[in-house]
């Protein structure tokens, strides 16, 4: 035994390996990818597969594949990723599995680096399939380690659904040297029952029904889900339900709020353990549901307790006591449970802090995005054009100076989108922006659309040669696969000319006149047309210079500071200066009309 | 003393996650139980990013309540401001005087007045110890190694911690990487000094 501290991430990769996984699948999304970065340092000493695949939807059916072949199976993905693994999961349930499955999906409650709030818990109702809530790092570890267990009773997916606060928490947690064993999977057996033919989702429907049923027996009996009677064994006339990591921040108010009230955690929310809630409520008068994101355990407890016609207030979100929206804290649970108690909340000694700087997150100094973002804005000089965007880095793009981004929405979007607009307004140029993973994640079916349906669209895909957003993983693009191992390279430009695309260009970004020169080229050819701009994220470059103004020679147009907003330029008594985060990228030296900044060793 | 709670506030890059998993990592080996909150993601990228560090017995989450906390790190001074509503009544402050202007600062879009935070810092009626950490982490031969001369200058205050300063240097060398051994090391000293003297 030792101990370690574990972020909740690993913690759930190690759950991962406690439960003998034999294949691992997924794509990053923060927070969820350390899941598979920490399964994947551990599969080569301990034998199983670990794959980044291109996008959710190709992770889970790879994962279907293994599953149905007898491995024990996890893919990872965050909340947003689901929707692209939509297709096979909504069909899995009917099919259901052989080795148990696990999708680790995680939530992003706030939201801190996601574009919505979507409650994973909701989506595993949808699909029917059983969902397990951690509230701590070491809980995500130990139901990461029984969700195999529970998937293959049921021969369901199961879902396990931690929140930014757990996969991003560390905890201090004993740790054996990790055993490892696997049972050899019995191969994939044929049959009928792996061909969801209208006929048999007709049959299976009424079995998946039983299979939610047979769920919740098991929840019932879960360690996962737990009552803390009050420390005097009485039971009042209140009380509270908590789901997730809500729990945590219901203790600490109630300490904070000097009261005891008796508490039972959820640890599975679907399908909820309704016995156990059933019994928990005999005498409550007035109950608190207390869950991030929406009421999926509190809208369960009321159909429940009406179909019981049992006689208990439920209070929550329904009646605006607990917020639907933004992630909780103690402070937010310590004021939802003082309305509920109609006692005061607790004093909030309000700070009055003076003028604070606006500081949102920007682009890296020497960040290639941003030579790629100012060239086209140069190239665009004179037209009207709308630049759509797309989930990476580069959405930082929309802050000032650069002011690059018109559209976001989701994973691959920029394509479909400007060719949308293309068809409403032919007269603009429209200009996709997407990342070189983003385009192997959902971008080749918008350029194969945008090729087939002929619209005059120019994309742009900002080939950093990583997975920059999300910590640095490798994709098709990159030669490498997730535990190191050199891949085959898919090259973007020959995929785009195998898409039909006939103008294609790869050019380095922070060469502004080459580059500018293939901008305008793709701008003014009839046709979609593709700029491939190529140049490794500053994350992965050894910096072995750095740049300097030379003051003599600095005409003081501040064209620098003002058009690419670069952190590594700062006005220093009016004039810019380039600080100790430069990079060494040498864009700005490029653009100053004066020749004014010079290239020194760093 | 049966809890310490710790915030790290900083900017995006600043090594704030460092700071947090040496201070994790030293209240561990002293044994106490640990949790620790992290920024990772989008606000890495010159953000503001705030770390909680939480030390106790029988802890439940990771989130520092408001007022709550015994110490705020502060790696950039606007940053140090922003995070005082998480400070208790009597905690202690360690201010870096570092100060990392934004970009929409010389855009106009916003303002960073350093003398109106400092002097806000000094009239807030608590323990504030300013530290010039970015001017002694390249005298020790890294700007990069600011967050270290911070955790130096922590490890004076030992009456407030879970553990001696030797044991939070300890778990420091524990964590850094062996080529950045030596200037951590000096860092570390530097911050030391910098609250004797």
């Amino acid at each position: 035994m030792a101990k370690k501290i574990l972020m909740g991430n690993e913690a759930i990769a190690y759950g991962a390996v406690e439960g003998g996984v034999q294949v691992v699948t997924g794509y990053p999304g923060t927070p969820s990818s350390e899941i598979l970065g920490t399964l994947a340092k551990l599969a080569p000493q301990k034998g199983f597969y670990v794959e980044w695949s291109i996008n959710e939807k190709v992770a889970l059916e790879v994962g279907v594949g293994a599953a149905l072949a007898g491995a024990r199976t996890m893919v990872t993905m965050k909340q947003v990723g689901l929707n692209v693994a939509a297709d096979p999961l909504m069909s899995l349930a009917y099919v259901g599995v052989k080795g148990g499955l696990v999708l680790a999906v995680a939530d992003d409650p706030g939201p801190h680096s996601s574009q919505n709030e979507q409650d994973t818990r909701l989506f595993g109702r949808l699909a029917k399939v059983p969902v397990l809530d951690p509230a701590t790092p070491a809980e995500a570890r130990e139901m990461a380690r029984e969700a195999f267990e529970i998937s293959e009773r049921l021969q369901l997916p199961v879902i396990l659904r931690p929140t930014t606060r757990t996969c991003h928490a560390c905890q201090d947690m004993e740790i054996e040297a990790i055993t490892y064993t696997s049972r050899k999977p019995e191969g994939f057996v044929k049959g009928p029952q792996w061909v969801i033919l209208p006929s048999l989702a007709a049959k299976k429907h009424p079995w998946l029904n039983q299979q939610q049923e047979k769920a919740r027996r098991i929840f019932e009996e879960s360690a996962f889900n737990r009552v803390d009677p009050v420390s005097d064994g009485t039971t009042g006339r209140r009380a509270i339900i908590a789901g997730g990591v809500s729990y945590n921040y219901v203790r600490e108010a109630l300490d904070l709020l000097g009261i005891d009230l008796p508490v039972l955690k959820i640890g599975t929310p679907y399908p909820l353990p309704k016995r156990l809630i059933k019994d928990f409520l005999a005498g409550v008068e007035e109950v608190l549901v207390v869950e991030e994101q929406e009421p999926v355990i509190e809208d369960q407890i009321i159909v429940m307790l009406h179909r019981y016609s049992a006689p208990v207030t439920v209070r929550g979100k329904g009646d605006g006591l607990v917020p639907r929206e933004g992630e909780f804290n103690v402070n937010k649970v310590a004021d939802s449970i003082a309305r509920f108690l109609d006692v005061p909340p607790p004093a909030a000694n309000t700070v009055s802090l003076p003028d604070l700087p606006r500081r949102g997150p920007v682009l890296c100094a020497g960040c290639p995005h941003r030579a790629s973002f100012y060239v086209f804005k140069e190239a665009v000089q004179g037209m009207d054009a709308v630049f759509t965007g797309d989930i990476g880095c580069y959405t930082l793009g929309i802050a000032a100076p650069l002011e690059a981004v018109d559209t976001a929405l989701c994973m691959g979007a920029s394509i479909g989108m400007a060719a949308g607009l293309h068809q409403v307004e032919p007269g603009r140029k429209h200009v996709a922006f997407l990342g070189d993973s983003t385009f192997f994640h959902m971008g080749v079916p918008g350029l194969i659309n945008a090729v087939y349906n002929g619209a005059d669209i120019t994309v742009v895909v900002l080939d950093n040669h990583t997975t920059a957003m999300t910590g640095h993983q490798p994709h098709p693009g990159t030669g490498r696969r997730a535990t190191g191992d050199v891949a085959e390279v898919v090259n973007i430009a020959e995929l785009a000319r195998a898409c039909g695309v006939k103008l294609v260009r790869e050019v380095d970004p922070l060469v502004p006149t080459a580059a500018i020169r293939a901008a305008r080229e793709a701008l003014e050819y009839p046709g979609p047309a593709v700029v491939v701009m190529r140049r490794a994220c500053v994350a992965l470059r050894k910096n072995k210079f750095r740049y300097r103004v030379k003051a003599a020679e600095c005409s003081e147009c501040n064209a620098c500071l003002l058009t690419l907003g670069c952190p590594a330029i700062e006005e220093r008594d009016g004039k810019p200066y380039i600080s100790d985060k430069c990079t060494g990228c040498g864009f700005c030296s490029r653009i100053c009309p004066s020749k004014a900044i010079e290239r020194v060793p760093s | 003393m049966n809890k310490v709670d710790i915030v790290i506030a900083g900017v995006g890059g600043q090594g704030n996650l460092l700071a947090s998993r040496v201070l994790a990592w030293a209240a561990a080996n002293a044994g106490w139980e640990i949790r620790t909150s992290e920024a990772i993601g989008m606000a890495q990228r010159e953000g503001m990013v705030s770390s909680h560090v939480r030390m106790g017995k029988n802890l439940r989450g990771a989130i520092i309540p408001d007022h709550e906390a015994d110490i705020v790190i502060g790696l950039e001074l606007a940053e140090t401001v922003r995070a005082m509503p998480k400070l208790r009544p009597g905690g202690l402050v360690l201010c870096s005087t570092t100060s990392i202007v934004p970009v929409a600062v010389t855009l106009g879009e916003t303002t960073y007045d350093t003398a109106c935070l400092k002097s806000y810092l000094e009239q807030c009626g608590e323990r504030v110890v300013f530290v010039d950490a970015t001017a002694l982490a390249r005298q020790a031969g890294n700007e990069r190694a600011a967050n270290t001369v911070m955790l130096g200058a922590l490890s004076r205050f030992e009456d407030l911690l879970p553990f001696s300063g030797s044991e939070l240097r300890d778990a420091l060398m524990t964590i850094i990487r062996p080529q950045f051994k030596d200037v951590n090391s000096r860092a570390f000293e530097l911050g030391q000094q910098a609250v004797e003297n």
